[in-house]
């Protein structure tokens, strides 16, 4: 079963950590994601840009609305997610643990994958 | 990781925001500064007791103002302050202000408090320190270093800023739409000065001071996050992530300049040049065109540039002269010149900075730029009296070594000319 696990915190308060404890927390993360990939557990990972990157397409309407920013305004904001197979959710929440070991806030929603599109590279 | 480490961030990320609702509350930049500050220190206390609150901007606001006000009730009646546990279990009071307290309620706010810093009757300096005293919360000796000025110099130019703009008259009440747009342009000038005086120290020794140049990216991105739709805010934050990506290559081991042109490509931040590139993207679709974005398209077409020969100097030149159309003025021309010497050679360079002399002949780059052209036109003896005025003017020392190197190159070239059999 493939498990997503996405990351959420407080992008004004990340963006505030100094460049020692970026680079300390995504050393340690780093760590833990090779360990899950030698185990053959991780499939993918990313960091997202701020949400201040992003534009936001809202279908229904013609034209288009593309507004600039996030879908939501929300206190926490997704910066990250992780694609893991895993046999059971014990397994993937085990993951997660590691996973939220280097971080000290935020959240990790683990979202198990419904289904996967063929050809979609995973 | 301490715990201590997730608390400074925190509570260094909810500053502005928490600071300007208390000035709203208090309308009193003191009272609100340690209304705050009292915040934080019970922050520090409870925080790593019952872990973080949901949304620490709004406790931070909520201890700060019923801090302030037992305080005030305490100097009239001398009761004595609540205990520790009556403001340590906060959820449900939370919980209903978390419901008001989104972004857009601090967005004039913030807006507020970082215009009051650029308060027009302030030096551009000491517009600078206030904001970094008051809006990133950096203590006076952290900006004095930063400075390279005393810690007593800096506090004295500090107490002075903030009575001035204690007395200065910002309406509480939400700008209306145009001076919402004068606020965001007067705010982003002094953001962007914050960075140059990082970028491109103007006195002292050291040439580039990087903390100035990463608080002025967070303030960027902080007003970007309130104004997410706003293009030049885009172009600012956009043109201060690619200046920045460069950082670690503009000066060699020896602290001496490394030229644009020069420079190891490889030592750039690719992280901040593609988040750059992507608000550039972003800025210039809602064709909106301004000062901010222009310079950050520039920027983006040096930082798309594998090399410097792939550079697209051409449109680096048609960029300078839309910049020119928006913000006409000497250094933009200069700007301009020196691409347009790449494209059509140093001659029409020359020709295109000659009348701005009368206007640039206080300024370091002009001389320097000036001396280049010269010594591409094989005019040595011009350059030489260029390059000598450049150096007069440098800013650092870094500087004046910079155009002390191409002094000895062409003192090197004339005496291999002489050398040079005929």
């Amino acid at each position: 079963m493939l498990y997503t696990v996405l990351c959420y915190n407080s992008e004004d308060e990340v963006a505030a950590w100094s460049k020692e404890k970026d680079d300390a927390v995504l050393g340690k993360l780093a760590v833990v994601g090779k360990q899950l990939k030698d185990e053959g557990k991780l499939r993918f990972s990313a960091r997202l840009m701020y949400t201040t990157a992003a534009v936001t397409l809202r279908p229904g309407r013609n034209p288009l609305p593309i507004v600039d920013g996030p879908f939501a305004e929300t206190k926490e904001q997704l910066l990250g997610f992780y694609i893991l197979e895993c046999e059971t959710l014990e397994e993937a929440i085990e993951a997660g643990r590691q996973l939220a070991g280097p971080r000290e806030s935020g959240a990790l929603e683990i979202r198990p994958m419904r289904s996967v599109h063929e050809g979609s590279g995973l | 990781m301490s715990e201590v480490g997730w608390i400074d961030a925190a509570l260094t990320s909810a500053r502005p925001h928490a600071l300007a609702a208390l000035l709203r509350y208090f309308r009193d930049l003191d009272t609100a500064e340690e209304a705050f500050q009292e915040a934080c220190l019970r922050a520090l206390k409870t925080w790593p007791l019952n872990g973080p609150p949901r949304d620490p901007t709004a406790w931070l606001i909520f201890v700060g103002r019923n801090s302030a006000l037992d305080e005030v009730r305490r100097q009239k009646h001398h009761d004595p302050l609540p205990a520790e546990h009556m403001i340590s279990s906060l959820e449900d009071t939370e919980g209903a202000l978390v419901e008001r307290l989104d972004n857009s309620h601090y967005r004039d706010d913030v807006l507020r408090l970082l215009f009051i810093c650029c308060h027009p009757e302030l030096p551009a300096t000491q517009q600078i320190a206030l904001a970094l005293r008051i809006v990133s919360g950096l203590s006076v000796k952290e900006i004095a270093r930063a400075f390279l000025v005393g810690e007593s110099a800096m506090e004295q130019r500090i107490t002075r800023a903030k009575r001035r703009v204690a007395t200065a008259d910002v309406p509480f009440d939400a700008p209306g739409a145009v001076e919402r747009a004068q606020r965001l342009g007067t705010v982003a000038a002094m953001i962007y000065l914050l960075f140059n005086e990082g970028y491109s120290a103007s006195g002292g020794e050291a040439h580039i001071r990087l903390p100035l140049c990463e608080e002025a990216i967070r303030l960027a991105r902080i007003l970007l996050r309130l104004y997410i739709g706003e293009p030049e805010i885009m172009g600012l934050t956009a043109l201060l992530l690619l200046q920045h990506a460069r950082a670690p290559a503009r000066l060699d081991a020896d602290d001496a300049i490394v030229l644009l042109d020069d420079q190891d490509r490889s030592l750039w931040n690719r992280d901040l040049i593609a988040e750059g590139l992507a608000l550039v993207s972003k800025a210039l679709r809602l064709g909106k065109p301004g000062p901010y974005q222009v310079q950050a398209a520039i920027a983006a077409v040096h930082a798309r540039a594998g090399r410097a020969e792939d550079t697209n100097w051409a449109e680096i030149e048609r960029l300078y002269a839309a910049l020119e159309g928006l913000q006409p003025s000497p250094v933009v021309t200069l700007n301009r010149a020196v691409a347009v010497s790449k494209v059509r050679g140093p001659a029409a360079a020359l020709e295109m900075i000659g009348p701005l002399e009368e206007w640039l002949d206080g300024y370091f780059n002009f001389f320097g730029v000036k001396g280049a052209l010269l010594t591409q036109l094989g005019r040595a003896a011009e350059a030489r009296i260029a390059f000598d005025r450049a150096i007069a003017l440098a800013n650092t020392p870094a500087e004046a070594a910079h155009i002390r190197l191409h002094l000895d190159r062409l003192l090197k070239d004339s005496t291999a000319a002489t050398k040079a059999p005929a």
